[in-house]
């Protein structure tokens, strides 16, 4: 139990997905201008990142490994990610259309979300079973959201400040998400 | 088509330069430019899968039908990032160690995707390889500024030799993640001053 208490701390504080891995910057700085699309985007991501995590892994070790064809593992994983995001908005539409309404617009948006893809491959290359895959998945999924919410909540307050002219928008918002992330480069060194 | 050859290959350099001028893409440009070396051969197998991507699907631009095209893309990139992985691993194995995830990674690059979509499905395979290749060297391009800026910063060398000698107290933050960020965000408002002029 410790040992996934311990991946599960390492996963959303000390390795964050976003903030000290650089992976997903993308939408964290498409859909951080309000608070509303920011939540949306986490539990969308959170929902879809669990699904790949496992379908991957379970591609990767009952396919892939015993065909020796590992090197198709690129191909076939963006087809599973990209396939996987579509079935999951057909079956919400069909049997959850309050949770489609709210996550809607951002499930397409993931397919080319780079940490969706990147936690598979992190899975993979880091040998974890199958528990801990399922673990690593939800909590860097957990982290991401969780940068994506604080990341908003500052973004919504700069709206307010004077910026200067060359600085604002997208420049502005580098520069504070840099800080956020010092703040994250504090738990380096732990677990 | 108006533009020629040349106009569609240095637009990439300046006026549509990812990922300043097109935000897209910023996952590797945030998380590969520790230092010179690695943004240049990040950037170098980006070109190289966004001209072959570009080139294959512009020549099968009439045969891809439109209600599928983005899975045909998608698996088109897909085998030429596959290709680079395995050109990588044979020729520059300690770069292939450096870059590792990011390598497969380039298959989400939104850029790649983005000049398919935008480009390659419409116009014919000469302007194509243009546009790839344009895009491709603008991209690089940004990636070897925004490294020796963090590796000058952060460091304290260029390409691995000292710049400053012994007195210089390096800012290590540069070289990690907070600096990717608050560099590409130094570099975008001095874009912004320089084309406002």
């Amino acid at each position: 139990m410790t040992e996934y208490i311990m991946l599960a701390v390492s996963c959303i504080f000390v390795n964050n997905i976003m903030l000290t891995q650089n992976l997903g910057a993308c939408p964290f700085l498409g859909t951080s201008k309000s608070m509303d699309t920011a939540v949306g985007m986490g539990m969308a991501v959170i929902f879809v990142l669990v699904m790949a995590g496992i379908t991957t892994w379970v591609v990767e070790a009952a396919v892939l490994k015993p065909l020796d064809l590992q090197f198709l593992r690129t191909v076939s994983f963006i087809l599973i990610i990209a396939s996987l995001v579509q079935f999951v908005e057909m079956f919400l539409k069909k049997s959850m259309p309050s949770l489609y309404a709210g996550l809607g617009i951002f499930l397409p948006l993931i397919t080319t979300n780079c940490a969706v893809m990147g936690v598979c491959l992190i899975n993979i290359n880091e040998e974890y079973t199958f528990m801990q895959a399922l673990v690593s998945s939800f909590c860097y999924a957990t982290g991401f959201a969780l940068a994506l919410v604080l990341f908003a909540g500052v973004r919504e307050r700069v709206i307010l400040a004077r910026v200067p002219r060359p600085l604002q928008d997208t420049s502005i918002g580098l520069i504070t998400a840099g800080f956020i992330a010092l703040a994250f480069f504090g738990f380096k060194g732990m677990g | 088509m108006a533009k020629t050859l040349t106009q569609e290959f240095v637009k990439g350099l300046w006026e549509e330069i990812p990922p300043f001028k097109l935000v897209l893409g910023l996952c590797p440009v945030l998380a590969v430019t520790r230092s010179v070396e690695n943004g240049i051969g990040m950037g170098i197998a980006t070109t190289f899968v966004l001209v072959c991507s570009n080139m294959l699907i512009s020549m099968l631009r009439n045969i891809i039908p439109q209600k599928i095209r983005i899975a045909c893309f998608i698996t088109i990139i897909a085998t030429f990032v596959t290709v680079v992985e395995f050109l990588m691993q044979a020729y520059t194995y300690p770069l292939y160690l450096k870059l590792g995830i990011f390598i497969p990674l380039i298959v989400v690059n939104c850029i790649v995707l983005g000049r398919a979509e935008a480009f390659a499905c419409k116009n014919d395979v000469a302007h194509s390889l243009a546009d790839g290749l344009g895009i491709g060297l603008g991209f690089t391009l940004s990636l070897a500024v925004l490294g020796t800026f963090r590796e000058v910063l952060g460091a304290g060398t260029f390409l691995g030799h000292s710049v400053f000698g012994d007195v210089f107290q390096p800012f290590t933050f540069m070289v990690e993640a907070p600096g990717a960020f608050i560099g590409l965000g130094i570099l975008l408002c001095l874009m912004n001053i320089a084309s406002s002029k």
